[in-house]
């Protein structure tokens, strides 16, 4: 059943971009997405704040990931409200394509969230306070880098600071062992099939057409 | 202890409880070519099926233009792609489509409810963030990614974690020439863009059972914008009265049925809701925003705020933000503000109500010159009738541009757009950055507003032409 690589550490350099309200148009703005499959999206990530020149891919120097201590971040920290605005997956899709394994932030908007799960990204809940005290220190330190470990909720920072955190039971076991939701769902069957055959009686003009 | 509406639809669709989540059985799930191709594509290579094909719908909306005598070819680059991709899908697993020139396209939130696909009761999901439009009808309407869709098509089923239940209760009533887009603003304003977060948010009360069902879309619609799971209305005399004798509702002995069913759905009186907000609509003016967030947004006699003034709702970052990019000073008077374009159109507000609202302000005048002005019909029903009754005429002697349905210029895939850091004002539902184009600089108002902006070539109160 372990359709995707088991996820229980992400451990890597961590691209400070603590703004609220990163919605998804940033992330990946629509005029990125070319192709009708899930790939190609990783130059168009943060395409607006990324480059002064869209079309000519002009780095923006002063934009986090440009800075070539950032450059190969695997964690974001981000503001509250963290991918909100329009559902398109294409920007769990295209940080994942980036290399980006992990986001903190004070709050996720909810399809973001489920997108993560989905996709082998990790959505860790963290409060402001400590996201900025993170931050000051990833900031100054010589290696960016953070670890976070999901099987024991807890970030690890390079001064060996440690912050716990929480995520429900059902994406974190997901993450962690990289299970397929299709998959897992499917071993319910029986009670799907017995609750339409139930409710097709109880609703029938939901399932005449 | 009392249950909500919400919490009645969701023990009706509840197949089983999984800790965390329950896993929620889905009556209809909407599909659309920017998304719909991907996950029935991902669904094929995963050696999956549509698992009861007669719950899923195709609607052309978000990629196809709205030229007249439009085909397959896009103005944006890999256009046709999204198009034929989608097309070859649904007709690979037999999923009823409204492709280009079918009488029954457009946005797929405007079409579902005219069709009657979507029903008071039912689960419906889609791939887009504004599916949540629908709840109008008294639906559990909400917007999910494509893997989620993909999930629903496989397994019929979605695992999802139970929100909690808001109410918001709007009192009195809109005073003459308010309307509910201003009503979902200044909700915006008052709760800010994240103020819905994690909630399923039922609207109730006096101004609300006022509304007549495309209005209270318009207003369901907004609760992207705040966040929210979802946004419900519960079923009413109107709702029913909408319903009847559409091509998907319930026909004879079913609709009886059904009707008495959907009679029930209700909140009870005693029920709990986590959160309980009180909006007064007599306090509500016309609304338009000054920033790059929805919830930037003021009465339109106002000017635009100091930080100050709205310093509880968001960080002073932000704030400046988004006056930089509208490029607006602290304090300027929002009516007056020079416009370059106006926009009519999307599943926020191009409903024939909309459309009528709007040709009754510009009805003999014309559009200011210079500006760009655009209306698109949300669906090709819509189209029709609005033709039928002459507003296309309306539009057209006023110096609009009259179009064929779809999501259009509500937002940029790299196809057409506004001028680089044009000025629009716009009867859509988000003013972020880029969303219209590169640059451009979007108020979002009514209809009503955005036709009198166009005749003034400025921000502009219809209550004053
Ligand atoms: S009209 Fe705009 S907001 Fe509505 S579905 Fe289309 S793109 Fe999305």
């Amino acid at each position: 059943m372990s359709a995707r690589t088991p996820m229980p550490l992400v451990s890597g350099v961590a691209a400070p971009l603590v703004r609220a309200n990163i919605d998804t148009d940033i992330i990946i703005p629509s005029r990125e997405i070319r192709s009708t499959t899930k790939q190609g999206l990783k130059d168009g990530l943060f395409a607006g704040w990324r480059y002064t020149d869209i079309d000519a891919r002009v780095a923006n120097p002063d934009f986090v990931l440009n800075q070539p201590r950032y450059a190969d971040a695997k964690i974001i920290l981000g503001g509250p409200n963290f991918g909100c605005g329009s559902s398109r997956e294409h920007a769990v899709w295209a940080l994942h394509e980036y290399g980006v394994r992990a986001v903190i932030a004070p709050s996720f908007n909810a399809i973001f969230y489920g997108n993560c799960i989905r996709n082998s990204l990790a959505p860790v809940t963290l409060s402001e306070e400590y996201i900025a005290t993170i931050a000051a220190e990833i900031e100054s330190a010589d290696t960016p880098a953070l670890e976070i470990d999901l099987v024991q909720s807890e970030i690890r920072t390079p001064s060996g600071a440690r912050f716990g955190f929480s995520m429900p039971d059902e994406p974190r076991e997901m993450l962690v062992n990289g299970f397929d939701a299709i998959d897992l769902t499917l071993t319910h069957d029986e009670a799907i099939n017995a609750h339409r055959a139930r409710d097709a009686a109880a609703r029938s003009w939901v399932y005449a057409r | 202890m009392g249950q909500t509406l919400f919490d009645k639809i969701w023990a009706q669709h509840s197949v089983k409880e999984l800790g965390d989540v329950s896993l929620l059985a889905i009556d209809r799930i909407l599909l659309h070519e920017r998304t719909g191709g991907v996950a029935l594509r991902s669904l094929r290579d995963s050696g999956r099926s549509v698992r009861g094909v007669e719950r899923v719908f195709g609607i052309m909306d978000h990629v196809v233009d709205t030229f007249p005598g439009r085909t397959d070819k896009t103005v944006m680059p890999t256009g046709a792609d999204f198009i034929r991709t989608f097309r070859e899908e649904c007709a690979r697993n037999g999923i009823t489509l409204f492709d280009i020139g079918d009488p029954r396209q457009g946005i797929v939130h405007v079409v579902s409810p005219e069709q009657g696909i979507v029903q008071p009761g039912v689960t419906l999901i889609a791939p887009d963030s504004h599916t949540c439009t629908q709840g109008a009808i008294g639906a559990m309407a909400w917007g999910v990614g494509s893997s989620e869709a993909e999930h629903a098509l496989a397994t019929g089923v979605l695992r999802v974690a139970k929100p909690a239940n808001m109410r918001i209760r709007v009192t009195g009533a809109l005073g003459l020439g308010v309307t509910v887009k201003d009503l979902a603003l200044h909700i915006l304003a008052e709760l800010s863009a994240g103020g819905g977060k994690g909630c399923a948010i039922e609207y109730c009360g006096e101004a609300i059972e006022a509304l007549e069902i495309e209005a209270r879309m318009t207003l369901c619609n907004m609760a992207a914008e705040l966040s929210a799971f979802n946004a419900m209305i519960a079923p009413d005399d109107k709702t029913i009265a909408y319903l009847k004798g559409r091509p998907f509702a319930p026909q004879g002995a079913l609709w009886d049925q059904a009707e008495a069913y959907w009679r029930t759905l209700k909140s009870d009186d005693d029920a709990i809701f986590d959160r309980d907000v009180t909006i007064d609509a007599s306090a509500v003016a016309p609304m338009v925003t000054w920033g790059a967030s929805p919830q930037q947004a003021s009465p339109l006699n106002a000017r635009v705020p100091a930080y100050e003034e709205v310093a509880a709702r968001e960080s002073r970052e932000s704030y400046q933000r988004g006056l930089d990019y509208m490029a607006l000073e602290s304090g300027a008077p929002l009516e007056g503000i020079k416009i370059d374009a106006a926009f009519i159109g999307s599943c926020t507000n191009s409903r024939i109500s909309d459309l009528r609202a709007a040709a009754a302000v510009l009805k003999g005048r014309k559009v200011a010159a210079g500006v760009k002005a655009i209306c698109v019909p949300g669906s090709s029903q819509v189209k029709l009738q609005a033709e039928a009754e002459g507003i296309d005429k309306v539009f057209a002697d006023a110096g609009f541009e009259w179009r064929e349905s779809g999501c259009s210029m509500c937002f940029f895939a790299g196809g057409e757009s506004f001028a680089p850091k044009a000025r629009v004002v716009s009867s859509t539902n988000r003013n972020f950055e880029n969303r219209q184009g590169p640059g451009t600089r979007t108020h979002l108002a009514s209809p009503a507003v955005v036709a009198a902006s166009a005749i003034a070539g400025a921000l502009a109160d219809p209550r004053k032409l």
